[in-house]
């Protein structure tokens, strides 16, 4: 069916960023806003917006009976989910399977399949693709057994957890009971869901995460990786593209082994497989897939020059995947610094409030996602992401350079933000030379004397 | 640049603010001409207009008060075969000459959704202009996804104005009806 009229379901840089798209390809954007974003720059750029709720996400944007009737109410024909909130939610994609909206993204059963960890692990190995020594565990006695055979030191995860929330970390097998009951408990009150599941833990490990889209009827196709190492307490900070310092033939497994996994779901849209490459024993496991647009896909796009967010719009609407395999190719170096609206001289703490200024950097290789405008409020409801710089240049060197110009001449007044980390990292030699573990962020807090101050606990 | 009904919103606030009864402003092709005591403006886009790469932008906001409201069907009329979905103007912000007589009471819709003036098609509406209500009377329900929601007058008087329309979509905090309070 061709879709003529969107509905947006989020908000900030990513709302903005779709709109962008609908407008190139004629498409009518409707945003579902709530009221602390009823002003937003989304908000004005967007056809019209209708007001789904008070700002609390629990009561706008984590509501799906009222996504779906402001889609009906508005004759959208179809909704964007962007990232986060309900992007993931099968409830959400059930709902528009029913009532004849076309969910941009995976079928609801997709999602159900990736979001459930023990079942994509399942699937990968079905697939063949390795994962991290580890399993399910439902008793103490048989998470001892377990670890004892996988060795310490382990991480125990939440099987409905996400993006680094609900993991423990057991550097001795003796602290293994406690830490199982604790992240139970924990993983029941947070996520309905007491199961975990016990891993290896990598001790230098990258992350590294493979772009995929697929028609949804088993063809699938890959558009490089993105390694995204530079991590704050599984925070992802900045990502670039291609991963620095693997061999081709590494580096062409990792994508293999993404769109196998995804051809064995008969993925439909774009998604991203994440893998944790393992520096020591140079390997990779599959952690997870994640079943929407990513924060970083701008770092692909750069490199490929593919409108992710218009191929998921096409491949909705039916016209399966226009690309082919042999049509994808990389062109030099993408990197993404996420601004946030966060102090690092005091941990990192949000730093919402009136952006008195805010001035963009410009020029050619730079791409900022953004939504943030002089006189912008960032509220205090949800994240703290304000923009993302992209870079792009032939390598990877003159890649960070840019940056650092473009870091350099940007000016944002009134709230806290990160960017002096992202300077102290493009300056570190560790970080220059490429490859950087998932430890990187945190030897750096120790050693880099701008924002050692107050984050020793960190 | 064009105006936004949020731009005409807020432009129509400061005028109500101030003490002028009546503002003229014309820019690249736009007129738009403000009066105060209900007597509407009018905005209009003149064939001097920039092509709106956004055909609907004024459409986007709700419009604040009576004077906006004429402006928001001149944009309406720009945008070509337009379903209804998109037309509907809504009148969310309580602005107007009613806005702050502490008499008045808005009656706002408490969540995204389908109003509905009567319990079924067919019947007759909860209230009508004139009626009296009190605080709890029933004045309309908002379907979200077949589950209904009663919305109550929340104060005692008489309604004197019905702004929501019948099986339309309407925002949270939209102002669905008026309430002329009394006692």
């Amino acid at each position: 069916m061709s879709i003529r009229r969107i509905l947006i379901a989020n908000r900030g840089e990513i709302a903005t960023r779709v709109i962008r798209t609908c407008r190139a390809l004629g498409i009518e954007t409707v945003l579902a806003a709530s009221e602390a974003d009823r002003d937003s720059l989304p908000a004005r750029l967007a056809d019209r917006t209708v007001c789904i709720g008070p700002a609390r996400p629990s009561e706008s944007y984590l509501k799906v009976e009222t996504i779906v009737q402001a889609a009906l109410g508005t004759r959208a024909d179809a909704i964007h989910p962007g990232y986060g909130f309900l992007s993931e939610r099968a409830a959400l994609a059930r709902l528009c399977e029913e009532q004849g909206v076309v969910f941009i993204g995976p079928t609801a059963e997709q999602i159900d399949a990736v979001g459930d960890k023990l079942r994509a692990r399942a699937a990968a190995e079905a697939a063949e693709v390795p994962v991290v020594p580890g399993g399910a565990v439902e008793s103490v006695s048989e998470a001892l057994s377990l670890g004892e055979s996988v060795g310490a030191p382990l991480l125990v995860k939440a099987v409905g957890g996400g993006g680094g929330r609900g993991m423990k970390r057991v550097d001795r097998l003796s602290d293994l009971p406690a830490a199982m009951e604790l992240a139970s408990s924990e993983a029941g009150a947070a996520f309905g869901d007491a199961r975990v599941y016990l891993e290896r833990f990598v001790t230098r490990g990258r992350h590294v995460e493979v772009q995929v889209l697929g028609d949804g009827k088993g063809r699938v196709i890959h558009l490089g990786e993105r390694d995204c190492s530079v991590q704050r307490r599984f925070q992802k900070l900045i990502e670039e593209t291609p991963a620095p310092g693997l061999t081709a033939s590494f580096r062409n497994q990792l994508h293999e082994a993404a769109v196998r996994f995804a051809q064995r779901l008969s993925y439909r849209g774009a998604g991203t497989v994440e893998f944790l490459v393992d520096v020591d024993r140079e390997e990779f496991y599959f952690l997870e897939m994640n079943a929407r647009i990513q924060v970083e896909h701008p770092v692909t796009e750069a490199v490929t020059g593919v409108d992710l967010v218009a191929e998921q719009i096409a491949i909705a609407a039916g016209d399966g995947l226009r690309l082919t395999q042999a049509e994808i190719h990389s062109t030099g170096c993408a990197l993404e610094c996420r601004i946030n609206a966060e102090d690092p001289t005091r941990d990192f703490q949000p730093s919402p409030g009136l952006v008195t200024e805010a001035s963009w950097p410009q020029g050619p290789g730079i791409r900022v996602d953004t939504h943030i405008v002089s006189g912008t409020r960032v509220p205090p409801f949800y994240d703290s992401l304000m923009a993302k710089i992209i870079t792009h240049a032939r390598e990877r060197a003159a890649t960070l350079t840019m940056m650092q110009n473009a870091i350099a001449t940007t000016r944002v007044a009134g709230v806290a933000t990160n960017m002096p980390f992202h300077c102290a990292v493009l300056e570190d030699a560790e970080f220059r030379a490429g490859g950087v573990d998932t430890g990187f962020v945190a030897r750096l807090l120790e050693r880099s004397p701008l924002l050692s101050r107050r984050v020793k606990h960190g | 640049m064009t105006l936004t009904a949020k731009d005409v919103a807020e432009i129509t606030r400061l005028l109500e603010a101030s003490t002028f009864d009546e503002l003229y402003l014309e820019l690249d092709g736009v007129k738009l001409s403000l009066k105060r005591n209900g007597a509407a403006g009018r905005a209009s886009q003149g064939q001097s207009a920039p092509a709106p790469s956004n055909p609907l932008t004024l459409g986007n906001a709700p419009a604040a008060g009576n004077a906006a409201a004429a402006s928001n069907e001149a944009a309406l009329g720009n945008a070509p075969a337009q379903p209804s979905g998109v037309s509907a103007p809504a009148e969310v912000i309580p602005a107007g000459p009613n806005a702050a007589d502490p008499n008045v009471h808005n009656v706002t819709s408490p969540l995204l959704g389908t109003y509905y003036r009567a319990p079924k098609p067919g019947a007759p509406p909860y209230v009508e202009v004139g009626s009296t209500v009190e605080e709890d009377t029933i004045v309309g329900i908002i379907e979200v996804m077949k589950l209904m929601n009663t919305v109550r007058a929340g104060a005692r008087g008489r309604v004197t104005e019905i702004l929501a329309r019948d099986g339309t979509l309407v925002e949270y905090g939209e102002t669905l009806l008026r309430i002329a309070k009394s006692g």
